[in-house]
């Protein structure tokens, strides 16, 4: 009954020759208009700054200069501890925000109340200027010293940046964790897993996928925000590059010099960040997908054979 | 095949006793009274809201229930007596009792970032720390058993929703629990997968499991179990062998209640 309805404009039509409409297309004045306006602002942008009074010489030779390299080095490194320190109490922080208990609830709030509601400018002076009210670190037995001995300015910097970024991440992490349909904690609980097995196993794998866009987000930032170290006297990538700047006279240049490293650092972790998400997508999609790479591969297949596509 | 008939001494494997639940004001199971022997299933039907779910979910101490005694193999659900004073059982206690209780839920809960395989190993490997080989030998057995084991290495969304709740069975298998719970495991089911998933519980009560069965499948109710009970609104209205209480049930609210569901 049906094939017969089928079959009768199937292969009919394939055949059937077409003629391509001719009509005069719509004439889009306006992005020419703006097209040309862009063109002529970026020509005059470049323009200036060749003609500028920039020593595009020195951006270059200073690019690798050991010391800009030193601080690239401390800058990566002071902003990937202070993430992870951030990660691990934001995970802390948001476990204990969640649990029954009231006491560790409320504190989870306040630390994430202060340390998310005052500028971390001022956090990092505070811990800087901390030997002002406490002039010495008394641990007990365990531990005695001078409080200017402890805090080197390493130290003020990963915990000012590290109890700050802790406050945001701790939200973040809450809301990854309350993303979790509560089905899998009662299937997990159900097996005979103990709160902690199911937190670790099946709850923070699943708030993964919700916890780590916005995490990438805060490590750019963190490295962009790790700037502001040089005020503790840790030389970190801008204050390495602007001593160069203000002993040379090449400020500008050397401002240059500290935005290509940025740059660079933020395109990198990007690509990082894509594949990391990537990895925690498995299983809440049917199939991943590709990387860039493997596109690329696909697309060149397709470019050899070009009747496959077809 | 297996052989499930576990300490299968002359004690019920489930016995309640004046079990009452509220969920603060709302009174959900009033009292309570049955016996699940060993080997046996165990049929749950009633209309939607009567507590069959908050009741299956009080014997493996999902939820605490309010008032009475609630056993599972001779032991207190979430408690232990010495003397005539009850002591709350701390939570690695309650998740190593839940061990011998396999449950399996209407939406499946499958974890979706495991393959089915590894699903299935996961509470073995974490729970009774038993080495992933012989993890994941058992769980193939157990997924050829459900009749997936071409289907291991899929992740739960690659799965259709029968499926989906047949590794859910294996998973709770492989804990060799001595009892298995099932809150209507068909209940989100296309029609035409329904069948897959009862036939596995089928094979489960031929090898003696002892099986609580929340259902609105009368059929399975009639052929497969040994015992029913009907819930209406917090209470058991009636109970007995399922043939007798679905051709000729006594109370009025069960006939009004087999009326619309047959
Ligand atoms: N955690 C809870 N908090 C408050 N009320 C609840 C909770 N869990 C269940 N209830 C209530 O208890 C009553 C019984 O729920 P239950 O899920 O046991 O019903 P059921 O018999 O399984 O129904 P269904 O056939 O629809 O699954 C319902 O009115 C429900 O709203
Ligand atoms: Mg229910």
């Amino acid at each position: 009954m049906t094939d017969k309805i089928d079959k009768a404009p199937g292969p009919a039509a394939a055949q059937t020759p077409y003629e391509d409409i001719r009509a005069i297309p719509v004439r889009r004045y306006g992005r020419w208009v703006s097209g040309v306006v862009v063109v002529v602002l970026l020509g005059w942008l470049v323009y200036a700054f060749s003609q500028g009074n920039v020593m595009w010489g020195t951006v270059g030779d200073k690019l690798f200069d050991s010391s800009v390299l030193t601080g690239l080095w401390h800058t990566v490194l002071i902003s990937v501890t202070a993430m992870l320190l951030g990660l691990v109490l934001g995970v802390l922080f948001a476990v204990m925000r969640l649990s029954k208990n009231p006491v560790t609830g409320a504190v989870a709030w306040l630390y994430i109340w202060f340390f998310r509601g005052t500028p971390v400018y001022v956090q990092l002076l505070m811990w800087f200027n901390l030997a002002l009210i406490f002039q010495y670190l008394n641990l007990g037995p365990i531990y005695k010293n001078e409080m200017v001995d402890v805090m080197t300015p390493f130290v003020v910097a990963l915990l000012g940046l590290g109890l700050n970024e802790g406050a945001y991440m701790a939200e973040i992490v809450r809301a990854g964790i309350q993303s979790v349909d509560e089905g899998q904690t009662e299937a997990s609980h159900a097996l005979g897993m103990t709160a902690g097995q199911t937190m670790r196993r099946v709850v923070l794998p699943q708030a993964m996928r919700v916890i780590i866009p916005p995490t990438g987000n805060e490590f750019i930032n963190m490295l962009k925000t790790s700037s502001l170290v040089s005020v503790v006297q840790y030389v970190d990538l801008l204050r390495a590059t602007s001593n160069i700047g203000a002993n040379s006279g090449a400020v500008m240049e050397m401002l240059f010099v500290a935005s290509a490293w940025y740059l660079i650092l933020t395109s990198i972790f990007s690509v990082g960040q894509y594949y990391l998400e990537r990895r925690f997508a498995r299983g809440s999609l049917r199939s991943l997908p590709p990387t860039p790479w493997q596109r690329i591969k696909a697309n060149l297949g397709t470019l050899r054979r070009p009747e496959v596509a077809r | 095949m297996t052989d499930f008939s576990k300490g299968a001494g002359s004690q019920p494997m489930v016995k309640a006793e004046g079990v009452h639940k509220s969920f603060g004001l709302a009174h959900i199971l009033k009292g309570i009274d049955l016996e699940v022997a060993p080997r046996e299933v165990f049929c749950l039907i009633g209309p939607s809201g009567s507590g069959k779910s908050t009741f299956l979910r009080c014997i493996n101490h999902l939820e605490k229930i309010n008032s009475g005694r609630l056993s599972v193999d001779g032991e207190l659900v979430g408690y232990r007596q010495k003397g005539d004073k009850l002591y709350e059982l701390k939570d690695r206690e309650v998740a190593a009792k839940r061990r011998d209780i396999g449950m399996v839920f209407q939406r499946f809960n499958l974890f979706p970032h495991m393959t089915a395989l590894e699903n299935v190993m996961e509470a073995p490997v974490m729970v009774k720390r038993e080495s992933k080989a012989v993890a994941r030998e058992r769980a193939q057995r157990l997924l050829d058993r459900v009749g997936l084991a071409d289907k291991a290495q899929n992740y739960p969304s690659q799965l259709s929703g029968g499926q989906q709740q047949r590794v859910a069975i294996a998973r709770a298998l492989a804990m060799e629990p001595k009892l298995m719970l099932f809150d209507e495991p068909t209940s989100a089911l296309d029609p035409e997968l329904v069948g897959d998933v009862l036939d596995v519980m089928r094979g489960l009560a031929e090898d003696g499991m002892t099986m609580v069965v929340v259902t609105h499948e009368m059929g399975f109710a009639r052929e497969v179990g040994d015992a029913l009970v009907f819930m209406d609104d917090g209470v058991v209205v009636e109970a007995g062998n399922p043939r007798d209480v679905l051709t000729n049930p006594q109370h009025d609210r069960t006939r009004s209640f087999l009326s619309k569901v047959l």
